[in-house]
């Protein structure tokens, strides 16, 4: 019984790591071919990005069942630290050993950030928790905006006003210039890179959530109160699935930022707007259904650009799809319309035995 | 040496005194029953036994140990589990999965070890799964093991939870109206189960009813609250032949 | 006298939060959903007046009516289509999500029909600033009826909600669907009317907001959406007379902060002062602490 049960759910799994190599391989012979476009070829890296956020937002929403609106602060806070580390390093390592660690900085960092997010927010409830994971999202972004950091002979220089303020010597440099950001960060990743990095989420992801901890979390998003009387402890494992969550959002961070030539903290890649349009990767993907964040991911960040040709109606188009998607998977109406369709032309009786954590 | 001794637990909500000077002794091996009308107090005793309440005066010990204000989590691992009157079931784990969160501190491995797949959490999750699954065959649910814990009919819910409650390995069970929804042929086999309990785990049973054929037939000592105070206490016979307490419950 | 013309201004700012974050939460505490596209109904009912009063010169009490006309049938639309549908959904989060899929429509229809280019409000205020203290302190127009405005709207609305049968309504089905309904209540009607209501204030606070700060984007109700909503959290979501409060302290805060601290952390600010709140009184100022019944 134990054997075939490990084995049903492991073998879910590896459907998902299968599906992503698929993913992989296609996209790599429609480069060779050159049958892909170059707008097309520009997407993949922020696929992978996307992809990686969804699925770890989704352990914060759909496995621990808390609501964050502030996902995209911890994107901010990785983006920014692997940036500033690997500028900083640049030329002093070899690149592939530089990437390496500012990803594992990225991840550290935001992983702290969780933790200390964390401690406050997650004894709030629900919608309360929510617009406080939004706040700290904005005040990240913000606060980033407002930084200067610089370096020179003496060492490090840190300001909130402007780079004047910080009093560099002659040969100092400005690595993070508040509004500006951060220029000339290495390009190191590439596609390959963040299909690896896709594949290491989902390992961790997935064996985390089959295990003893992944129970644990699962426990307190079904019934919290049940979960303190078995004796889970409530706090380390909410604090567990949030800053793991947190660390993955931070290596997507800097993954978008090795990829850009400047980065900076706008609203539009780091604000709320960033937040909610993961939020609706998971949702529309399935809460809790790793699987269906990846592919919800893929399909709503390629779908306004296969609009493009519809340019100026393609934005609203893409809002109507959501809405009527929306509708159509979750409606109680709908989905007992789809029920009845399945019982006509489907006449096996689908005993729900076990829905899969995916 | 008994194994709860409860003395003097008060409690205030607002103006309200919920439980009042509330003392109970409960010996190791015992099926007790509390009892009283609706809104006596009974479900507040079992949240101040189980940490969800803190007593505003009086003391709880467990086998000679202080448990008196502790933490939910501290008390199940002090020895004493609970089932609740509206079933709390981990809706979206399967059947398996529920008891296995129940022997969560009782089987370890690391985050690490269970993220790397190394080899402690495959031996384990073995163990985990034999003794879940044992737990389960005594309440013959094993057959159930990988259904979704919400796809149960209502009276296996209620031996789930029981068993989820067993997996902590407590010394002291407190069942919250086990019977309520049942119908008397369930509540027969409900009674089986819980003498079951009782002798194949060595446990201590409390619990909440108002089935009086369950609390006659197996209870062999009774509480009776009425207001948040003890009406009567003692042989289930006795206090169930008591004028007062007739009086109070005016019938079943 | 800068710091009162400060505060005046704060007061003035919190006045159309406050009457944005009553719709929020009367919406919530009603229908027990976040409406993400409050904020868009906001910049509908500001391109309506725009539309009436500058694209055709027509006289902005029409503008106003027109606008309130409009974004009340457009919240009972949006209410009756794609909310309804998932009153009963399996998660909350899906009519959370579909509200931010109706908050992007109303923005690309906004920016298909008018383009992306700022347009200059005019201000429907024909009323002449007030000078006080020899001049010192200016208070604006706008900033006089707005004041006036949010004060008589919360008024209204709170005689309304304790005094009038609708009213009464709408804090049964709030507190208890299942239960109005069995009470004879028309639960369906009574919700179409709180999205009836909230539209209508979206479209005063929508004038108010572009009056005072007269440009106008499609994008312009999405910011001051999500202030109102931390706004209405802030002063305990679900609670009207938490919403006025919540909502007035925020522009205070944000005036404040923007004159005295940096305009640049205004915002963050804000949002600052949200969260410590929150940690000290975990349901806003005046949120009521609903324990969970074990």
């Amino acid at each position: 019984m134990k054997k075939l049960r490990m084995t049903k759910t492991a073998k879910n799994n590896f459907v998902t790591y299968f599906i992503v190599l698929i993913a992989y391989i296609v996209v790599q012979m429609l480069l060779k071919t050159g049958h892909m476009s170059s707008l097309m070829e520009g997407l993949l890296v922020p696929l992978c990005i996307y992809v990686m956020l969804a699925i770890s937002l989704n352990l914060t929403v759909g496995i621990l069942g808390e609501l964050s609106l502030g996902h995209a602060g911890f994107m901010c806070v990785g983006a920014f630290s692997g940036a500033f580390f690997s500028k900083c390093m640049d030329g002093a390592m070899p690149n592939g050993i530089r990437f390496l660690v500012a990803l594992l900085i990225g991840a550290a960092v935001a992983g702290i950030f969780g933790i200390l997010i964390g401690i406050p927010v997650l004894r709030l409830k629900g919608d309360y928790l929510a617009i406080v994971t939004l706040a700290f999202g904005e005040i990240i972004k913000n606060l980033v905006n407002v930084l200067y950091i610089g370096k020179d002979n003496n060492g490090f220089h840190f300001s909130m006003k402007d780079s004047i303020s910080l009093h560099l010597g002659e040969e100092g440099q400005v690595i993070v210039n508040g509004a500006q950001g951060i220029t000339g960060t290495p390009h190191d990743a590439g596609f390959t890179v963040g299909i690896l990095l896709i594949f290491l989420s989902l390992f961790i992801i997935l064996n985390l959530i089959n295990s003893r901890d992944g129970r644990a979390i699962m426990s307190i998003r079904d019934n919290r109160i049940a979960a303190e009387s078995t004796g889970i402890n409530i706090t380390k494992y909410k604090l567990m699935a949030f800053s793991i969550s947190a660390a993955i959002a931070g290596v997507a961070g800097v993954l978008y930022a090795h990829n850009l030539s400047t980065l900076t903290a706008l609203p539009k890649n780091f604000g709320y707007n960033m937040s909610i349009m993961i939020l609706v990767f998971v949702v529309l993907g399935g809460i809790g259904n790793i699987r269906g964040s990846i592919i919800s991911a893929v399909i709503l960040t390629l779908l306004p650009e296969l609009l493009r040709g519809l340019s100026d109606y393609r934005m609203l188009i893409y809002a109507i799809v959501l809405i009527a998607m929306m509708l159509f998977n979750w409606s109680p109406k709908a989905i007992e319309w789809k029920d009845k369709i399945k019982e006509k032309y489907f006449s096996k009786v689908s005993f729900r035995k076990e829905k899969e954590v995916k | 040496m008994s194994l709860l001794e409860v003395r003097n637990l008060t409690i205030s909500f607002g103006g309200l005194r919920a439980v009042d000077d509330f003392n109970i002794e409960i010996k190791k091996g015992q099926l007790y029953g509390l009892i009283g009308p609706n809104g006596a107090g009974k479900t507040t005793v079992f949240n101040l036994l189980t940490g969800v309440y803190k007593p505003n005066e009086g003391i709880i010990k467990l086998e000679d140990k202080d448990i008196t204000g502790l933490k939910t989590i501290d008390i199940n691992k002090a020895g004493i589990a609970r089932t609740f009157q509206n079933i709390r079931l981990f809706k979206e784990l399967t059947v398996l999965d529920n008891v296995k969160v129940g022997l969560h501190n009782h089987y370890h491995y690391s985050t690490i070890e269970g993220i790397l797949r190394l080899p402690k959490y495959y031996k384990v999750e073995k163990e985990m799964d034999e003794r879940a699954m044992e737990l389960l065959k005594v309440f013959e649910l094993d057959g159930e093991a990988e259904y979704l814990a919400s796809n149960l009919p209502y009276g296996k819910q209620r031996k789930l939870e029981i068993a989820r409650a067993l997996a902590t390995d407590p010394k002291l069970l407190l069942l919250d109206e086990p019977a309520a929804g049942m119908n008397p042929n369930e509540t027969g086999e409900l009674m089986d189960t819980i003498r079951f309990v009782r002798d194949k785990f060595d446990m201590t049973i409390l619990l909440i009813e108002h089935d009086m054929k369950l609390v006659s037939g197996i209870c062999e000592e009774l509480t009776v609250l009425n207001f948040g105070r003890i009406l009567a206490q003692g042989q289930t016979g006795t206090v169930l032949n008591d004028p007062q307490v007739i009086t109070a419950y005016l019938g079943e | 006298m800068s710091f009162i013309s400060y505060l005046i201004n704060g007061i003035s700012l919190g006045s159309v939060y406050a009457i944005i974050a009553l719709g929020y939460t009367m919406v919530y505490g009603i229908a027990k959903m976040l409406n993400f596209a409050h904020g868009d109904v906001i910049m509908v009912g500001s391109f309506a007046v725009f539309t009436i009063v500058s694209t055709l010169g027509l006289p902005p009490i029409l503008g106003i009516l027109v606008a309130v006309v409009v974004c009340t049938i457009l919240g009972m639309a949006i209410e009756r289509v794609a909310y309804k549908p998932l009153r009963n959904a399996a998660s909350p989060l899906a009519v959370l999500i579909t509200a931010i899929g109706v908050s992007y429509l109303l923005q690309n229809v906004a920016l298909l029909i008018f383009g992306a280019n700022t347009k200059s409000f005019t201000s429907v205020v024909t009323i002449s600033p007030l000078k006080l203290a020899d001049g010192q302190l200016m208070i604006s127009g706008e900033t006089i009826v707005t004041i006036i405005a949010g004060i008589v709207i919360m008024i209204c609305l709170t005689l309304f909600v304790n005094k009038s049968k609708a009213g009464q309504a709408m804090l049964a089905v709030s507190e208890d669907k299942g239960a109005a309904q069995l009470m004879g209540i028309n639960v369906n009607g009574t919700i179409a009317l709180t999205f009836a209501i909230g539209s209508a204030l979206a479209a005063i606070a929508g004038v108010l907001l572009c009056s005072a700060y007269p440009s106008l984007t499609p994008y312009t109700g999405a910011m001051p959406g999500i202030k109102a909503f931390v706004a209405a959290v802030f002063g305990g979501i679900g609670s009207i007379p938490g919403a006025m409060i919540g909502g007035i302290l925020l522009g205070i805060i944000e005036i404040l902060g923007k004159a005295y601290i940096s305009s640049q952390m205004a915002d963050a600010i804000v949002f600052a002062v949200l969260i410590i709140v929150l940690l000290v009184k975990p349901t806003g100022i005046l949120g009521k602490n609903i324990q969970e019944k074990v």
